[in-house]
């Protein structure tokens, strides 16, 4: 279990008392509980509702201790240990052991024998412990309470009440962590029971943590339920590709396929928790991959040996040269990042690169480059965790990085920091963190920045202060040059937390045009040399000048003025113009897509090679802190390559050495390059681009429009969970009362971009007059592809006519 | 010993439940005198009385008072518990009832002595009658300027809310009282801190029984040597007994402390029918009982814990002959089986144990190494549990077992029912099967 982390504070300014433990004379720090002093010398008291990074509640009375000077049997999980307590445990007590078997008796009076069903059978603290610390034989003879079961608190997770023991973790978890109180316990008694209320379940983004940390077969996912037991499955270590949060995971397998995925144990990063979309999506690894590489003849995409596909696509791109563009998705490991970096420049000299498959400008890639790419880890979890001041511009935590809210959050509860959000909208997720809205329209975040009130400025100049920026800074004209500013005018410390797990490493690679590997920019004589010595190259070899990126790649391969393209793991719709992105598959000649699934580019690609997914490879990703998140492959014997072994096989075929043959090889070469240690020349302000163009309403109002993805939504890699999918929030469009009451209080709302409309529901929040908020891509709502609008555009906002009688 | 009506002596007074009743009688002299000293002189008073808490515990009040720290810059509540839920126990309920504006008094007092700007009367939810009398006597105090703001002229202001549970045994104890009148879900908080450091809304509250502080108006209006004068040197003063059960003449006696049992039960006009008493609890169903030679015992808190039980809320139960212990006891558990929390596994788990055992005794086919099994598992409960509900619930069987162990054997075999007729022992009258 996870123990406390002391981080960042003077160990000798701990202060330290000495207890005496069955015996044993142990110095702990002052305030330390019972259970852990025991712990530290070996002795595992047993429990239940205790767990480290939860309050403690003292409730299932398993940890019973004698205290010498107390008449009472103590619970270990509450009592705070004081100098010269003289401590008893089971191991020396007979007080002790005695009420800790007379509690073990209790629990398994009203629990069912249904441990050779139960999915918590062979991993369960109660079997456990009841086998350790219980009687050999029950004497209870009576008749058990009963309920139905099981019952749905949600769409994903399933209560058994028969097994629960009341220890209230699940519910603390609810209340304490996740900031989402809709479990509670209900009822008294023996009848008492976990529960939701009727027209609220329990629709957490963190909900599968309670099954984890459940110490007994009463929460059940609906993904895993009787699906395995534990001790057929093999586990590995490994890290969540979901998103940039960087969690440490355990995936669980069985027979070559995933059966479920759990939180694992990172102090330091997402302690013992992940969200939901970590733990259950992963169907997509196993449905619907391609299999075989494929060639495409007569328009049809046909399946082709290794050897025919490798040299159709050397054969292309050779020709194509340096007039060919490189699409890195945003998923892609540090290791298949770099070899795309690699490729791009050796094996093409080309530098027309980038990994940015969403909003992306020019001002955000020299904020990048200058104030991100190749910096080391200095503003960490735990730097939220002491920071006086946490301001977050252009991201939702809750949704964009879900470990990072539950860390603010944290924070928050501690009362030391203070959480100021520069956004359109008071979520209920900065309520979650206790933050406080500074409102700027979507656009508009840049002159908030440079017009901060005093108050806030003076806070950010506290030692510890935090400035957190997400990718959608890129959407703000002058944005990222304006959190670059106030974070070198404050001295506060500036973070950017992209959404992919790829981002941070794919960057920090070099997947960028005009940006070489650890933060070298590409027209630095320094820094080409030392990357041409590292790749066995002349520096002359290096591409001269910058290439394209963001939307002027994409527009040169519509306008065929590049030959070539090659793709790994992009989702066109995830291109704000993705019709942009559709048009420049199409105009350029000639197309190689690397992807596990098929996909709009597999659609018009001339050569696809089958890839990797996270658990046929091991690899890499930064989290936002530019951690690095290493991971091992799980499935050994697999024989899907990863995206770096494929490009090698190319190169190889197009007579290029690009000596990316294995992960050990890139890491080594990664580490001997280093960081970037000289100049930045580059300012994010000098690439401010001009506003970009609004579109013209219609009827109605003109709002400006502001959306993020949901946590959990229709992003691809979520298919297959259709649990999952049921937990995710209501697609609604947010707006003021004011906002609202100028639309005539409308129940529903049409809304109309240059493409199309959408028809959501209303609802009144606290929201910046004149902005509409509506998730980017959910089932019902996805911005690009319905109304062909972006974040910022103004669009048209009209009450939607009664949906009465079926219409619609 | 003689009865000594205080707080009941003008029971008899049909208006003294208004605000000009209680005012005939000098009620709010005390208030008014209280206000003219300083809070920590009325802390003094409260300590020099000896007075005692009078929900069961018997915790000094003015003790309780002092722990309140002060200048500490946060609100101050007061909170009485009026939760009255104790089987057998029926003493604040006829307070609030007859004479509510002693406890409004007290409660002022009290309030201006622990710097406490709003009071709280949590009263259990099944009286509305003695809700509504609490209620209506506050308000007639507001209007009369004893509540409110710049209380006669002084610069104490006070609000005191009257809140009605909602049925739950446990919100009479008194960290679930607090969660419940914070609008949470009533269940005792882990202690430290205690509520006298963060207790209501996490500010230094302090928690008084009806009585407790009905006595004060009192107190202060006659000095801590007059309440003194009563009880013993650990028990002064006098207490609001209740007698129920099989007497001829059931009802509240007012009687110093130290008084006892045989001469409450000549108060209350012996044992029924003369009838052969066969036991007694001093105060409420979680006290151990007692059975015929205790009565000379006097009552007070020492002398019942000298005899293995507790003076409790000092509101006697009287068995006669024609009870059935097994039952008597059976349906104790039912009601803490029903009436435990949830929270902690000794209480939630163990009445449930018992009471499924004792049901199986009752219906006369108990199995016999139950009888030792049950004595076992309430020494698995009691001093186990999160809070007194749990010690309250392993209390009743092993005193029963100690004077009555045959008739738990008996009922390995035959009913309590047949045992000992139901009929003989109903209260009412011309009571047939």
């Amino acid at each position: 279990m996870t123990m406390t982390s002391n981080a960042g504070s003077d160990l000798a300014a701990v202060e330290m008392v000495s207890v005496t433990v069955d015996g044993v004379i142990i110095e702990v720090p002052k305030g330390t509980l019972a259970i852990r002093a025991a712990e530290l010398l070996g002795v595992e008291i047993p429990r239940f509702c205790d767990h480290p990074l939860l309050d403690p509640v003292a409730a299932c009375r398993a940890c019973l201790i004698e205290v010498e000077g107390i008449p009472k049997p103590q619970p270990a999980c509450a009592q705070v240990v004081s100098d010269g307590m003289q401590i008893r445990t089971q191991m020396s007590s007979p007080v002790a052991r005695e009420a800790q078997e007379g509690v073990l008796e209790f629990l398994l009076l009203n629990h069912p024998l249904d441990c050779p069903v139960c999915d918590k059978g062979g991993e369960c603290p109660l079997q456990n412990q009841a086998m350790s610390v219980g009687r050999p034989e029950s004497r209870f003879d009576g008749e058990k309470r009963v309920f139905d079961k099981p019952i749905n608190v949600s769409a994903e997770i399933l209560l058994d009440r028969e097994r629960c023991v009341s220890c209230a973790r699940c519910t603390r978890f609810a209340d304490q962590i996740a900031g989402d109180p809709m479990l509670e316990l209900l009822e008294r008694g023996a009848k008492q029971q976990v529960g939701t209320a009727a027209d609220q379940p329990f629709d957490s983004y963190f909900s599968g943590n309670t099954v984890q940390i459940c110490p007994v077969g009463a929460l059940t996912s609906a993904a895993y339920r009787f699906r395995a037991r534990p001790f057929d499955l093999v586990s590995v270590p490994t890290t969540c590709e979901h998103c940039a949060s960087g969690c440490s995971l355990r995936t669980d397998y069985r027979r070559g396929t995933v059966t479920r995925r759990l939180a694992w144990d990172d102090p330091e990063v997402n302690e013992e928790w992940n969200c939901d979309k970590g733990r259950f999506a992963f169907p997509y690894l196993q449905e619907g991959r391609i299999t075989s590489p494929m060639i495409r003849e007569d328009g049809e995409l046909r399946p082709a040996s290794w050897p025919e596909a490798l040299d159709a696509a050397a054969r292309g791109l050779a020709a194509a040269g340096s007039s060919t563009g490189v699409l890195v998705g945003g998923r892609s490991t540090v290791e298949d990042a770099y070899a795309y970096a690699r490729f791009a420049r050796v094996a093409l000299g080309s530098d027309n690169i980038d990994f940015r498959v969403r909003e992306s400008s020019s001002e955000e890639a020299a904020f990048l480059m200058s104030v991100v790419a190749g910096t080391s880890v200095t503003t960490t979890y735990e730097s939220l965790e002491q920071a006086p001041i946490v301001m977050t511009v252009a991201l939702e935590p809750e949704d964009e990085s879900p470990i990072v809210f539950l860390r603010l959050r944290k924070a928050a509860r501690s009362g030391r920091t203070r959480i100021v959000n520069v956004g359109a909208v008071a979520t209920k997720g900065l309520a979650k963190v206790r933050g406080e809205l500074l409102a700027a329209l979507p656009g508009g975040e840049a002159r908030v920045l440079q017009e901060l009130p005093a108050d806030l400025k003076s806070a950010l100049h506290q030692p510890g202060a935090v400035i957190l920026v997400g990718e959608r800074i890129a959407a703000v004209v002058g944005g990222p040059s304006a959190v670059a500013a106030l974070a070198a005018e404050t001295g506060a410390s500036l973070a950017w937390v992209p959404r992919r797990a790829g981002e941070r490493g794919a960057l920090d690679a070099g997947a960028l045009a005009g940006l070489l590997p650890g933060g070298r920019q590409l027209l630095d004589p320094t820094a080409r040399t030392e990357v041409a010595a590292a790749w066995g190259i002349d520096p002359d070899g290096l591409p001269a000048d910058i290439g394209l990126a963001g939307e002027q790649l994409l527009m040169a391969a519509r306008e065929g003025r590049l030959a070539a393209l090659i793709t790994g793991g992009v989702e066109l719709a995830d291109y704000p113009d993705h019709e942009l992105a559709e048009a420049a598959i199409v105009g350029a000649g000639f197309v190689v897509a690397l992807e596990n699934h098929h996909s709009a580019i597999t659609e018009r690609a001339d050569v696809v090679f089958p890839v990797a997914v996270v658990t046929e490879k091991s690899g890499t990703f930064l989290d936002w802190e530019g951690r690095p998140r290493p991971f091992v492959q799980v499935f050994r014997d697999s024989l899907a390559q990863s995206d770096a072994m494929v490009l090698g096989m190319i190169a190889t075929t197009m007579e290029r050495r690009l000596g990316v043959h294995d992960v050990a090889g890139i890491r080594r070469e990664l580490g001997v390059l280093g960081p970037w240690g000289g100049q930045r020349s580059l300012s994010p302000a000098d690439a401010a681009q001009s506003a970009p163009v609004t579109s013209t309403p219609v009827d109605g109002a003109l709002l400006r429009l502001v959306a993020w993805r949901a946590l959990i939504d229709s992003g691809v890699m979520q298919e297959g969970e259709p649990f999952l999918a049921a937990t995710a929030r209501p697609v609604v469009a947010a707006m003021s009362a004011r906002t609202a009451a100028s639309l005539g209080h409308p129940a529903a709302v049409l809304v109309a971009g240059p493409k199309g409309s959408v028809e959501l529901p209303v609802q009144v929040g606290e929201v910046i007059d004149g902005a509409v908020i509506m998730p980017l891509n959910s089932p019902g709502c996805s911005i690009y592809r319905d109304l062909g609008a972006r974040i910022g555009d103004a669009v048209t906002v009209r009450a939607a006519e009664s949906r009465e009688g079926g219409r619609s | 010993m003689t009865l000594t009506p205080v707080i009941t002596e003008h029971w008899d007074s049909p208006d003294l439940y208004t605000l000009e009743g209680y005012r005939k009688f000098g009620g709010y002299g005390a208030l008014v005198s209280a206000l003219k000293q300083d809070p920590d002189s009325i802390i003094q008073v409260v300590k020099d009385s000896g007075l005692r808490g009078r929900g069961g515990a018997g915790f000094p009040t003015g003790m309780k008072w002092g722990f309140v720290p002060q200048n500490d810059g946060k609100p101050h509540y007061l909170v009485v518990n009026a939760d009255e839920s104790e089987p057998g126990a029926c003493k604040d309920i006829p307070i609030m009832m007859a004479n509510p504006h002693a406890l409004v008094e007290g409660v002022i007092i009290a309030s201006y002595a622990i710097r406490a700007s709003h009071a709280f009367i949590y009263i259990r939810g099944e009286v509305p009658n003695a809700v509504r009398k609490v209620a209506n006597a506050v308000e007639q105090a507001r209007a009369a300027g004893f509540v409110g703001n710049n209380i006669l002229g002084t610069d104490f202001s006070l609000d005191i809310v009257v809140h009605a549970g909602a049925g739950a045994y446990i919100c009479g104890e008194e960290t679930a009282l607090l969660d419940s009148l914070e609008g949470y879900r009533g269940q005792p908080r882990l202690k430290p801190p205690f509520p006298a450091v963060a207790g209501l809304y996490a500010s230094p509250t302090v928690i008084n029984n009806v009585e407790t502080i009905a006595n004060i108006p009192y107190i202060i209006e006659r000095g801590a040597a007059w309440l003194r004068q009563f009880g013993t040197e650990k028990s002064p003063g006098f207490k609001v007994f209740a007698v129920s059960g099989h007497v001829n003449r059931p009802g509240i006696f007012e009687a110093p402390l130290g008084i006892t049992m045989r001469e409450l039960l000549d108060y209350a006009g012996g044992m029924r029918d003369g009838r052969k008493l066969k036991f007694w609890i001093p105060g409420g169903s979680s006290v151990p009982m007692l059975v015929e030679e205790h009565l000379d015992l006097p009552l007070t808190y020492e002398d019942m814990a000298g005899a293995g039980t507790m003076l409790g809320t000092g509101t006697p139960m009287v068995f006669d002959e024609t009870v059935s212990v097994v039952k008597a006891v059976t349906r104790w558990l039912e009601f803490y089986k029903h009436e435990s929390c949830g929270k902690c596994t000794p209480c939630r788990e163990g009445t449930y144990w018992i009471t499924g055992m004792l049901e199986r005794f009752e219906h006369g086919h108990g199995h016999e190494a139950d009888v030792e099994k049950i004595a076992h598992v309430c020494t698995q409960i009691a001093g186990r549990s999160f809070c007194a509900l749990g010690d309250a619930a392993a209390t009743p069987y092993p005193a029963a077992l100690k004077y009555f162990r045959d008739e738990f054997l008996a009922a390995t075999h035959t009913s309590a029912d047949e045992q000992f007729d139901p009929i003989a022992s109903y209260l009412f009258a011309g009571a047939t099967r």
